[in-house]
């Protein structure tokens, strides 16, 4: 971490005066997003997979499906689980081993975005109720890092999710039985998280690496179809006032809007 | 926990304990109860009962990962196995890693963290007891717990959260109207300079919504900020006393 921040301090100066005229030094305006470039169905082995290109950063994602026992207090509902990898070829700062704390608060923020939204219908993906369900699994791969994380794994957990197929089944005596052909994972929602950089008191939709390393805090808000907010997190040893957390949400919104739209979610 | 509950807010619009939608939950707080520790404070909140500790400034373990121009603040957030009602392995969760971050990042906003350069200072926080919003009580405590211990701070930090429950925007969550709610937003709040240094949310609320639940939070802080500055006084005057 230590070479990469001390090249970026030397530059911190001339990012905050750029950002002070509304200009950033990747060329885009403040509430300007990257070019999202989406691909589907790249990883054959599983039963979903997308690849998400936002500007230089990469996030690859897997969905394999299993079937195991429902959590106690939801027996009728099916289980997600999110898990990030920061893969040590992604970045310079990513070291092999467990899990970090970043990892973790990034497939948390991520599970939290398609959870709450209720963008999958758990309950169509009950088997027997209290024995036996699906668990799908969200495995995140950040295969380059060029900044925003968050968002990128978001997108590219939901296209995944979105190119998942189910095999068809029968229950016999409570066990499985394949029937050719398959369905679609039942997504019924299409949460977007938008995150910002807080750089000298000004927000940035969308910052890129060097953005992030000279940010103050950050802040995602991840928002529905319908223009509500399902999930928000601020990170960064910084702070925001209540009225910068209220303008995010706005342009969240609209933000989020916009790329569903293009993608046509 | 059965998933019938009862309704969570009854026909005068008070909650399952009680309280009225913009009430807290009864607060104790004690500071400097841990003889070993630099700070220390014990909380508790409602059924909330936790433990906050700070070490240090002191040497960092290992070395290289001293910064040469500031102190690395290090935060572990840990739930004891009898804190709630199944037993939790002590091993830390996923949900702790994240709490142990975010609460970190809550408090070093008030941190003057270049005074100490290449030392560690250590918020360590025990649950002993929890009943919803931990975090937020978490942070109410170690930040007492580091004014305890000297840190030069720039305000205190209190948090509390507010949601939405039964259509309600309700402040303060308990257990159950965290877990059957339908929405959670805990805050932290530099109430000297009008700051937010932790937010998060899960649920769905309207950007309106959110809005006013992030106003109520922020009211619920300012209350709690007044109790820590209680406590906090109420150390030194006694300390005060037994020297006279």
């Amino acid at each position: 971490m230590s070479a990469a921040t001390t090249v970026v301090r030397v530059k911190q100066k001339q990012i905050a005066q750029l950002i002070a005229k509304g200009k950033r030094l990747d060329g885009r305006g403040l509430n300007d997003y990257r070019e999202i470039k989406i691909e589907q169905g790249i990883i054959e082995r599983a039963e979903g997979s997308a690849r998400v290109l936002l500007g230089k950063t990469e996030v690859m994602v897997g969905v394999k499906i299993e079937t195991g026992e429902p959590f106690p207090d939801t027996p009728n509902e099916g289980v997600l689980t999110v898990n990030a990898e920061l893969v040590p070829l992604a970045s310079p700062t990513f070291e092999p081993g467990p899990p970090d704390e970043n990892s973790i608060e990034l497939a948390r923020v991520v599970d939290r975005g398609i959870r709450e939204s209720k963008a999958i219908d758990l309950e169509k993906l009950c088997i027997t109720p209290g024995r036996k369900v699906f668990v799908i699994f969200v495995d995140i791969y950040v295969l380059n890092h060029d900044g925003n994380l968050i968002d990128a794994s978001a997108l590219a957990a939901l296209a995944a999710l979105l190119n998942t197929k189910m095999f068809n089944y029968e229950v016999e005596n409570g066990e499985i039985k394949l029937k050719p052909g398959y369905t679609p994972l039942p997504v019924r929602r299409h949460p977007v998280a938008i995150t910002f950089a807080k750089i000298n008191d000004k927000l940035v939709v969308d910052p890129w690496l060097e953005e992030e390393q000279v940010m103050d805090a950050r802040i995602t808000i991840t928002t529905d179809n319908d223009g509500n907010i399902c999930a928000v997190q601020k990170g960064g040893s910084g702070y925001f006032t209540s009225k910068q957390i209220f303008e995010a949400a706005q342009i969240a919104k609209e933000k989020a809007a916009e790329i569903r739209k293009k993608l046509g979610w | 926990m059965s998933q019938k509950v009862e309704k969570l807010i009854d026909k005068r619009g008070l909650r399952l304990d009680g309280r009225k939608p913009d009430e807290l939950r009864p607060i104790k707080i004690e500071v400097g109860v841990l003889s070993n520790a630099d700070g220390s404070a014990y909380i508790e909140q409602g059924k909330n009962k936790i433990l906050a500790a700070v070490y240090g400034p002191r040497e960092l373990h290992p070395k290289h990962l001293a910064l040469p121009d500031r102190m690395v603040l290090r935060c572990r957030y840990h739930m004891a196995p009898f804190s709630v009602q199944e037993r939790k392995s002590p091993a830390p969760s996923r949900r702790e890693i994240e709490l142990s971050k975010v609460i970190r990042e809550a408090v070093e906003p008030a941190v003057f963290v270049e005074y100490y350069p290449r030392t560690a200072v250590d918020i360590f926080v025990e649950v002993l007891q929890a009943d919803g919003s931990t975090r937020c009580t978490s942070i109410t405590a170690a930040s007492l717990a580091l004014a305890d211990a000297g840190i030069p701070m720039r305000d205190l930090v209190a948090a509390c959260s507010a949601g939405k429950v039964e259509d309600m925007i309700v402040l303060d969550l308990m257990d159950v109207e965290d877990k059957v709610g339908s929405a959670d937003v805990p805050l932290a709040y530099m109430p000297n300079l009008g700051v937010i240094t932790l937010l998060q949310m899960d649920g769905i609320l309207t950007i309106e919504e959110f809005e006013k639940t992030v106003n109520l939070a922020i009211e619920g802080c300012k209350k709690i900020y007044a109790m820590q500055k209680e406590a906090l006084k109420a150390k030194y005057v006694s300390v005060k006393e037994v020297e006279e």
